[in-house]
């Protein structure tokens, strides 16, 4: 029944063209004889213009999906392709301009501005000694613009604070100017205020710039909400699709357990549970 | 100017515009002083300034690698590495002869040794920190290196004779001094292929501020890069250590002090800064060192850990944070 359901979610969406497609994707980690796969049988398709969100409990594999995606870490079998080639069939070079990343790792303390910091997004247009043209200088203002960030460009980005330094890094990832990019719990340290207007921006970005925007996150709620598609990790499988679908399907049942948190399919959020 | 100064001074003074007409290629009113200023103290001069902005060079592109205001050549023990590599030659040819003593009697000899002994320590701390991945372990194990290497040279010197010890503990000093013009030949030529690689990484160091998986998604290739890095520090760090002795702190301090003057992170401007401030600072080192006795030469190597010492810790009481 709700393979069935998967089946249905997958032919939906096919008819547009893909930006990243997986088939069959196995993710985990490979040493040399002993490979522990974390999920199996991943088969998504994300387009132009989508939000996508990522979800799932700590632990699911939804970094080492987000690895997998941008080539990082190899897939244990399957497909991940970006506009229709697989990803392996690209060069490093040619692959950051497709990709850009907004990672959680901590950024090395350094003197670098906030321009200095969005302008390395330039890195795979400029030349051998990275000198900044015409045409970089706008996309580095456009992406300031968009991030709301002008007014902070000459100041060092470690007097920031963490919601200033998540737009900085959102900044640097739209000036590298690519089809897709990738952000890991970007929200992470973030209050209320803040996570909604990182998630405002994503959204407004995926829309009129129509990129490809996927992120990793645990603001569920927000996600599901804000999100044009979704793909739940959980332990027996993996679903994507609309928010719609997957409430039909009830796929949103199986990504936490019952007993702490209950999807309440009204509401189109989950809500704690109380204690009898 | 601080060329003209640090020329000027020694043993024998000898007045400044005598001192500028030998260097413009006129006869002094001595043929002594001619025979001082070009074939001791200019090629003195110019050592200093190689092995000053090589060093700072070198201290900063490890800082940039490791992530890690801490690191530099003499820290993680590449130095110790490059004095194993002579310790080996010069101690070694009195153990075992033949063909080392051939060996260790030629310049290219003792460069090409004391570098393999620096890339040798500094890929295996690479090879280690990878592993760790925790900075301060880096530079703990460093430091084992450099304590492991030390040991090493100990047991080479317990089994010397007092000859070969005394011209290694006097390599050790560090001295500017001695090198005839073919030597700064083979030195500048080294020396010289080190930087000429610099050109090519200068974007790479850049984005290594950012981390190296940012640096991946950049389009950069992480471990062709560090080859390179690694390439270049253990030359610079070699060659120096093998002409100039193991000079500690200029590879620490240096880049410090320029990242605090210029107030900036890229390269671009770094590079160039970090070679015209070490040559510099090893100048004013070396006129320290002739400054107190005008007899006695202090070893070089005794002048720049005393300036160079306090100078890193007043930048961290001052500033409390040192970057990368």
């Amino acid at each position: 029944m709700v393979i069935g359901k998967k089946k249905q979610i997958i032919r939906m969406s096919s008819s547009i063209k893909n930006s990243i497609e997986t088939k069959n994707l196995h993710i985990g980690y490979q040493q040399k004889k002993s490979v522990s796969t974390i999920q199996k049988n991943i088969s998504v398709q994300l387009h132009k213009g989508e939000l996508v969100g990522i979800l799932g409990k700590n632990g699911i594999g939804k970094s080492t999906l987000l690895r997998t995606l941008t080539g990082v870490q190899d897939a244990i079998s399957g497909e991940v392709l970006i506009q229709g080639k697989n990803i392996q069939s690209y060069s490093l070079k040619e692959l950051s301009r497709l990709i850009s990343l907004v990672l959680t790792e901590r950024l090395p303390e350094s003197q670098l501005t906030v321009y200095e910091l969005v302008a390395l997004g330039r890195q795979p247009y400029t030349n051998w000694i990275g000198r900044l043209e015409k045409k970089d200088i706008e996309k580095i203002n456009w992406a300031l613009e968009q991030t709301e960030i002008l007014s902070l460009a000459n100041r060092h980005f470690n007097e920031l604070s963490d919601g200033q330094l998540q737009r900085v890094l959102i900044a640097r990832a739209l000036a590298q100017d690519t089809q897709i990019i990738l952000l890991d719990e970007p929200t992470a340290h973030l209050d209320m205020h803040h996570t909604i207007k990182i998630f405002k921006l994503l959204k407004k970005l995926s829309k009129e710039a129509n990129k490809t925007i996927i992120i990793t996150t645990h603001e569920v709620n927000l996600a599901i909400n804000s999100s044009d598609q979704l793909i739940l990790l959980t332990d027996k499988e993996v679903v994507a699709g609309s928010k719609e679908l997957l409430i039909e399907s009830n796929s949103f049942d199986h990504l936490f357990s019952s007993e702490i948190v209950n999807f309440n399919s009204s509401l189109e959020q989950f809500i704690v549970t109380k204690e009898s | 100017m601080v060329l003209l100064v640090s020329i000027s001074l020694g043993s024998v003074s000898i007045p400044l515009d005598e001192i500028i007409a030998v260097l413009l290629g006129n006869d002094s009113s001595k043929s002594s002083w001619a025979t001082i200023i070009l074939h001791f103290r200019l090629p003195k001069a110019i050592t200093a300034m190689l092995v000053g902005s090589g060093l700072s060079i070198a201290g900063l592109l490890m800082q940039t690698l490791f992530k890690n205001p801490l690191a530099g050549p003499f820290v993680l023990g590449i130095s110790s590495g490059a004095s194993l590599g002579v310790a080996i030659l010069i101690l070694g040819a009195g153990i075992f002869g033949g063909v080392l003593t051939a060996i260790s009697l030629s310049s290219w000899g003792l460069a090409i040794a004391s570098s393999i002994g620096a890339a040798l320590v500094l890929f295996a701390v690479l090879i280690t920190a990878n592993k760790v991945r925790n900075t301060m372990s880096i530079l703990i194990i460093g430091l084992m290196f450099g304590t492991v290497t030390s040991a090493i040279i100990s047991v080479f010197t317990f089994f010397s004779n007092a000859d070969k010890i005394q011209q290694f503990v006097f390599w050790g000093f560090g001295s500017l001094g001695n090198l005839s013009w073919n030597e700064i030949l083979v030195f500048f030529t080294i020396y010289l292929t080190g930087i000429i690689n610099l050109i090519g990484i200068i974007k790479p160091l850049n984005s290594l501020l950012i981390g190296e998986n940012y640096a991946k998604s950049l389009g950069i290739n992480i471990k062709k890069n560090r080859n390179i890095i690694l390439l270049i520090t253990s030359l610079l760090t070699g060659v120096i250590t093998a002409f100039a002795g193991p000079i500690a702190f200029i590879g620490l301090a240096v880049p410090h002090i320029t990242k605090l003057v210029f107030k900036t992170s890229d390269h671009k401007i770094l590079l160039p800064a970090v070679a015209i401030l070490g040559a510099i600072i090893l100048l004013v080192c070396d006129i320290v060192a002739q400054l107190p006795t005008s007899e006695f030469t202090l070893p070089i190597n005794a002048v720049t850990s005393l300036i160079g010492a306090p100078v890193v810790i007043w930048l961290l009481v001052r500033k409390n944070k040192l970057y990368v």
